[in-house]
């Protein structure tokens, strides 16, 4: 039983593998990453186009797949480019649901078109689709931690501007701020994350880390950096706890990790509701 | 005119318009307004739905060109991002799912420009607090938006807006989910921060009368024209009847309140039940 074993034994046991190391460097840094931009996400009310990227990043990935190049880097291609078109249709094209939702099925066709025209073993888009982190080679931990550092970064810069644009875009457009550019910013930001947060939760379960530890998060503090914290918090345990979960159990890691989530979520409504 | 008379009292001239036109493409929304309003004059801007009330706002914003004519404001041409103006838009993002502390909107209306991540500083904190203060709101400084009232919202926005500490104040329909009692409050308010901090503000409303004690002009924008004057002058049947170009009917009840009235029900200011409600 999983109680019964000394936890640091444990510990030691599993970092003896490097793919568990692995998993869980780029885990730790894509949780922080989600924790950041979904609470933005969250706040902006744009988790349609969260979801859109992932599907465009499916694309980019299976089209990378079929010309032999790192999935990881079409899937970035992909949604970067996704996100900077949805962001310069408009300011308000992030909630534009019906052309979003048309296009990003469209690319989903697409990727499928592109799966099929492969004839190695598939399993590369099937976790692409559901995520597989435990598979990850060194060089997409690189590339995971790279993408995480500048992102963060750039968060860090543009904090409070986006923050403001984001609460109330009529003032800020009023004082000045640059919103478009702003829009545009944080788009390719959120294509950026969603990128690389498919690596962990694959593509159809990416609202479990883009989205549900934010929405919980907002539930519990009403201060944007204290929101942040928690909102990556929750991603962070969910991740580690599912790792070593997934190192014991014979299941899928995004299984557990999306599951945590998803009870920390009911924990926090259920208590709320009393 | 009335205006010259404001201006030894209170102060120069801020905003000065000239056969102002504007318009959207083709349409043009109002044309040949001539107004001067006065620094620390509070003026309303009245009109039916889609009169061009919040395109004016726009205008004075340097977030909509001059079609035609001149304006200046506060010395200068519109500029976008001009500090000295406060600013509470017709419609706001924040509505009762934002779990956001009103002090943080305030920080950020202070601070939100800048670049760089910073928990807040001590400047910041005192001049959201000190804002908040002067809408008698600092009570609400911890509370989500989400948990406010519509009155105790707009006290918000009215903090957000002065925080910059400006000289004008642009406040779009902030009386519009408001009942009469808060609608009141909330104009003695604005009132009591024209006169403490000498700021003039214009306040886009459909219904004048709460507003009416308080104010020093009236902007009246119908069918495409602009009225400016003390309200006893433009709220006359001569004058109002004269914009629209069709019979107006103002009437005042004995205890002072204005009902306008106009041929073609659609667009009557003061409806019947706004005048009933204003009268409990
Ligand atoms: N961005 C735009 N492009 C084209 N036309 C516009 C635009 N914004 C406003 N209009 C038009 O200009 C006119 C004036 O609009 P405005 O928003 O200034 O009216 P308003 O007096 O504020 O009305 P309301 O009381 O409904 O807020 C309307 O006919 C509107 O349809
Ligand atoms: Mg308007």
């Amino acid at each position: 039983m999983l109680l019964n074993v000394d936890i640091i034994y444990m510990l030691h046991v599993m970092f003896r593998y490097q793919f568990m190391q692995h998993a869980f460097e780029a885990g730790t840094a894509i949780a922080i990453v989600a924790g950041i931009i979904g609470y933005l996400v969250v706040l902006r009310r744009t988790s349609f186009a969260a979801h859109a990227y992932a599907e465009i990043g499916f694309t980019g990935a299976a089209g990378s797949i079929l010309v032999g190049i790192n999935p990881v880097l079409g899937m970035l291609a992909a949604s970067l480019a996704g996100g900077f078109g949805i962001a310069i249709l408009g300011k308000r094209a992030e909630h534009r649901d019906v052309e979003v939702g048309s296009v990003l099925a469209f690319a989903l066709a697409l990727g499928l078109l592109f799966l099929g025209m492969y004839t190695g073993y598939a399993t590369e888009a099937y976790s692409i689709l559901f995520g597989e982190i435990l598979g990850i080679s060194s060089s997409n931990v690189f590339l995971t931690v790279i993408v995480s550092m500048v992102i963060i970064a750039a968060a860090a810069l543009v904090y409070r501007p986006i923050l403001f644009a984001s609460l109330d875009e009529d003032v800020a457009e009023a004082k000045g701020m640059p919103v478009t550019l702003l829009g545009i910013v944080f788009m390719l930001l959120l294509a950026g994350a969603v990128s690389i947060a498919i690596q962990v939760s694959g593509v159809l379960l990416i609202f479990a880390l883009m989205v549900t530890p934010a929405a919980t998060a907002i539930r519990l503090a009403k201060k944007p950096v204290y929101a942040i914290a928690i909102s990556s918090g929750i991603s962070l345990f969910a991740t580690w706890a599912g790792l070593i979960i997934a190192f014991y159990e014979p299941y899928p890691v995004s299984f557990f990790i999306v599951g945590i989530v998803f009870a920390t979520y009911l924990a926090v409504r259920i208590i709320q509701r009393k | 005119m009335h205006g010259e008379k404001d201006v030894r009292k209170k102060g120069g001239i801020v905003v000065s318009a000239r056969n102002l036109t504007v318009n959207y493409g083709k349409k043009t929304v109002w044309h040949d307004a001539n107004f001067d309003v006065a620094r620390g004059e509070f003026v309303a801007v009245i009109g039916p739905n889609g009169a061009g009330k919040t395109t004016m706002f726009k205008l004075l914003l340097g977030l909509q060109q001059v079609a035609g004519g001149e304006i200046e404001i506060m010395g200068s041409h519109p500029k976008r991002g001009n500090p000295k103006i406060g600013y509470v838009p017709q419609k706001h993002g924040i509505d009762n799912e934002t779990n956001v502390e009103c002090v943080e909107l305030v920080k950020l209306a202070y601070s939100g420009n800048k670049l760089g991540f910073s928990i807040s500083s001590r400047k910041e904190n005192d001049a959201a607090l000190h804002a908040l203060e002067s809408v008698k709101a600092l009570d609400l400084a911890n509370k989500p938006m989400s948990a406010l009232s519509g009155g105790e919202l707009q006290r918000i926005f009215l903090a957000e807006a002065l925080v910059s500490d400006p000289e004008m104040l642009l406040l779009d329909e902030p009386l519009s989910n408001l009942d009469i009692r808060r609608a009141k409050e909330l104009v003695s308010l604005i009132s009591s921060v024209v006169k403490d901090r000498n700021v003039t503000t214009f306040l886009v409303a459909h219904d004048i009368n709460p507003l009416i004690q308080f104010l020093d002009k009236v902007i009246y924008i119908a069918n495409g024209k602009v009225a400016i004057g003390t309200p006893d002058k433009v709220l006359t049947s001569e004058s109002l009847s004269e914009l629209y170009g069709t019979h107006v009917e103002v009437l005042h009840d004995s205890m002072g309140h204005i009902l306008i009235h106009t041929l073609y029900g659609a667009q009557d200011e003061v409806k019947e039940n706004d005048y009933n409600a204003s009268k409990r």
